[in-house]
């Protein structure tokens, strides 16, 4: 046996052995598929990468692989309809995705929301923002070589993904954000579980698995340095949400442009001083003890009251409702079938999503249909950067970058 | 504004700004539902977008998005829709230009490196033509796709389906058909605009009955105009050599009016000739089967 393996080496050797004109021989750069199918490529993105060595000249990425059609879907069907789609864009963040497309819907109707509802859709949001964070971060630290933190980080996203269940009945295609307010109330033991997870659990767990990598000095290795953007970068790019705050440009759409409670919440925006990966690793890091402090605060603040518009001709009435009033078993046909007309108009409303700017400009005709609903991916613009920030790179690099960016095909392609 | 959508910068005084700053660049000006559009001239469009850029007093810094629109009855009939953010004022603004199918829109690439991607999305979506963008190749759709899918005259279903054929051994492109009709439902209110007759309503206007089957839209749309054929011969990989001409046709003969059910059996034997129903003359008795044969007094249940 031995022996065979000796010979095995040997010939291996010979193979390998340079030729005597190795120096002559002029080397071309070649070029390599990374992905579609590749575990570091968050999903089905196809990235040409023309590498000269191992060090990447040209990055070209193809996306579309997972196009399917939804903003073309969406005009053919009523409001109602169109909202669960929301939540197939960005799968890990679904309810962030709702909440621009029913803020559209409710600026072009006009339509005053509840203090209740409001408070619950920023505290469900920034639940999201901490299940996506989780999924993220874990998923960064696996691409570049630690494997451990991502066990601890999905323990936590599934309890996220547990509490979801308790509120909407589905863990991640809610369907919760409707425009008015928010489908229906949540138990008080959910709200109480919530607070002892965010006092006890997250936390302890959270902060175990930051401290494996955060100080690691191969996990540094892997990220200081990478892909670092400037701010002037960071502003022609289009770059939005954390990759924006890892450049050090302090721009928070929940701070700057405030929806619903945000303006009455008390929390830091973080930003980065070097602009590379590891940066905006820590970006996201702090943003998740910032959103357990907003959702602290929620639960502190948060009135009792209705939790929906009382508007009969957007909101459906409940079904005790109907069993007793005529006038609601009308409007409950209504809104089900014929749905609610939107006024004629043209907004674009931008919402912070975990990922970024995660827009939506919707063209009203006054028919119960949207006439366009264009979506604004956050990845977009991100991904159209990895040309420049992987250029000189090592091919390991990109995966710490494409893990930095925080990139979901859902709501990338459509 | 009651809604609680994100509350930026007052509008106030922004128009103002746009009209010293743009000039004769800048056709019309609206502020409607708290967001301001400008219109701009197409041909003047990157200097009209550097003015917004880099004016003191606008500011916008970021082009967020271009959303392309498609207004089939307009004479020019696409409108390509920038959304610009500016960082340093807090404030959101859209400029708008019109074009059609073959006035290209010069691009503005050079004022911001994204809007490469977006301008391609456009081009995808709407074969809007952007002059001067670098790469102006299809994003989303797949390799070879032909079209420009977010149209208005493009059908929902599109105009070939994938699939993988055991006999080819590789993946195949091929007519779309449909195992069950498109249900496009129109639940519009019957007293606001309908775009359907109301079964009983077609006696009302001339032609008899029998000539739309109930419950059909009546007035047919017209057939969407084809997709430009396109010169080139096809890359390798590219769909199958179906056009939308094509597909029409197939489609015209399979929705041809239903001829009427008959009313009468289209046979005169009654059952007693046929004998159906009847058991068959050499039929033996059926064999009685029985998953668990009782036991006398012993099993469980008795």
């Amino acid at each position: 046996m031995a022996d065979t393996v000796d010979q095995m080496m040997e010939q291996t050797a010979d193979s390998v052995r340079e030729p005597e004109d190795a120096g002559d021989v002029a080397i071309q750069n070649y070029t390599i598929n990374f992905g579609p199918q590749h575990p570091a490529a968050h999903g089905v993105l196809r990235l040409v990468l023309e590498l000269d060595g191992e060090i990447v000249e040209r990055v070209d990425p193809h996306v579309g692989l997972l196009h399917r059609g939804t903003e073309k879907l969406i005009e053919y069907k009523t409001y109602a309809q169109a909202l669960p789609y929301f939540d197939r864009l960005d799968y890990c963040s679904p309810m962030c995705m709702e909440h621009s497309f029913v803020l559209a819907v409710e600026k072009l109707l006009d339509l005053e929301v509840p203090i209740r509802a409001q408070y619950l859709r920023v505290f469900f949001a920034e639940l999201t923002r901490i299940s996506n964070h989780m999924l993220n971060l874990g998923s960064h630290v696996m691409d570049v070589g630690a494997m451990t933190p991502n066990l601890w980080l999905f323990e936590l996203r599934e309890d996220c993904l547990n509490f979801f269940e308790r509120a909407s009945g589905a863990r991640m295609h809610h369907n919760y954000l409707r425009p008015g307010g928010v489908h229906q109330d949540v138990p008080l033991k959910l709200l109480t579980d919530i607070a002892d997870w965010l006092d006890t659990r997250l936390p302890r767990l959270f902060e175990d698995a930051i401290s494996l990598v955060a100080e690691n000095r191969i996990f540094k290795q892997r990220n200081v340095d990478i892909a670092v953007v400037s701010r002037e970068d960071a502003v022609r790019w289009g770059f939005s949400g954390p990759m924006i705050r890892g450049s050090g440009i302090p721009w928070d759409l929940r701070k700057s442009q405030p929806y619903d409670v945000y303006d009455r919440m008390n929390f830091d925006v973080p930003v980065g001083t070097r602009g590379d990966c590891y940066d905006r690793f820590m970006v996201r890091v702090e943003e998740v003890r910032q959103s357990a402090r907003i959702m602290k605060q929620c639960l502190s603040e948060m009135p009792e009251g209705p939790i929906a518009s009382t508007d009969r001709k957007v909101v459906p009435p409940k079904r005790g409702e109907m069993k007793r009033s005529m006038e609601a078993l009308i409007h409950h046909f209504k809104l089900y079938t014929e749905g609610y007309h939107v006024p004629a108009g043209e907004v674009y409303v931008a919402t912070e999503s975990p990922k970024g700017e995660f827009g939506v400009y919707l063209v009203a005709d006054g028919s119960n249909k949207p006439y366009r609903c264009k979506i604004r991916p956050t990845a977009f613009s991100h991904l159209q950067a990895m040309d420049f920030m992987s250029k000189g790179h090592m091919l390991a690099d990109t995966t710490a970058i494409l893990g930095a960016i925080d990139v979901v095909f859902g709501e990338c392609d459509r | 504004m009651r809604a609680p959508a994100p509350r930026y910068l007052t509008n106030d005084g922004v128009i103002e700004a746009a009209t010293a700053a743009l000039g004769a660049k800048l056709l019309h000006a609206q502020d409607q539902v708290g967001e301001v559009a400008l219109y701009v001239d197409r041909e003047a469009l990157v200097p009209a977008m550097t003015a917004l850029r880099d004016t003191p007093g606008l500011e916008y810094q970021q082009c967020m998005e271009i959303a392309g629109v498609d207004y089939p009855s307009r004479p020019e009939r696409f409108e390509v829709v920038y959304c610009l953010l500016s960082l340093t004022r807090n404030h959101r603004i859209q400029v708008r230009v019109t074009t059609d199918e073959v006035k290209p829109v010069p691009s503005v690439t050079g004022l911001w490196p994204n809007a490469g991607w977006l301008e391609r999305e456009v081009y995808d979506m709407y074969g809007v033509l952007f002059s001067g963008n670098p790469d102006l190749r299809r994003i989303l759709t797949d390799y070879g796709f032909r079209g420009h899918p977010q149209r208005k005259d493009f059908p929902l279903s599109g105009y070939v389906e994938l699939r993988y054929s055991e006999e080819a051994k590789r993946v195949v492109y091929q007519p779309v058909s449909l195992a069950q009709d498109f249900r496009n439902f129109d639940f519009m209110s019957p007293w606001e605009g309908a775009a359907y007759v109301l079964p009983g309503d077609e006696k009302a206007t001339g032609p008899g009955p029998g000539d739309t089957p109930q419950g059909k839209p009546a007035p047919t749309p017209p057939p969407p105009p084809a997709p430009p054929a396109p010169a080139v011969p096809q890359e390798k990989g590219a769909p199958s050599p179906v056009t939308a001409d094509e597909i029409q046709k197939a489609g015209a003969k399979a929705s041809k009016p239903a001829t009427p059910k008959a009313k009468r059996a289209k046979t005169k034997d009654s059952t007693a000739d046929t004998g159906a129903g009847k058991p068959e003359a050499d039929a033996k008795p059926k064999p009685r089967k029985r998953a668990v044969v009782p036991t006398k007094g012993k099993g469980q249940n008795q």
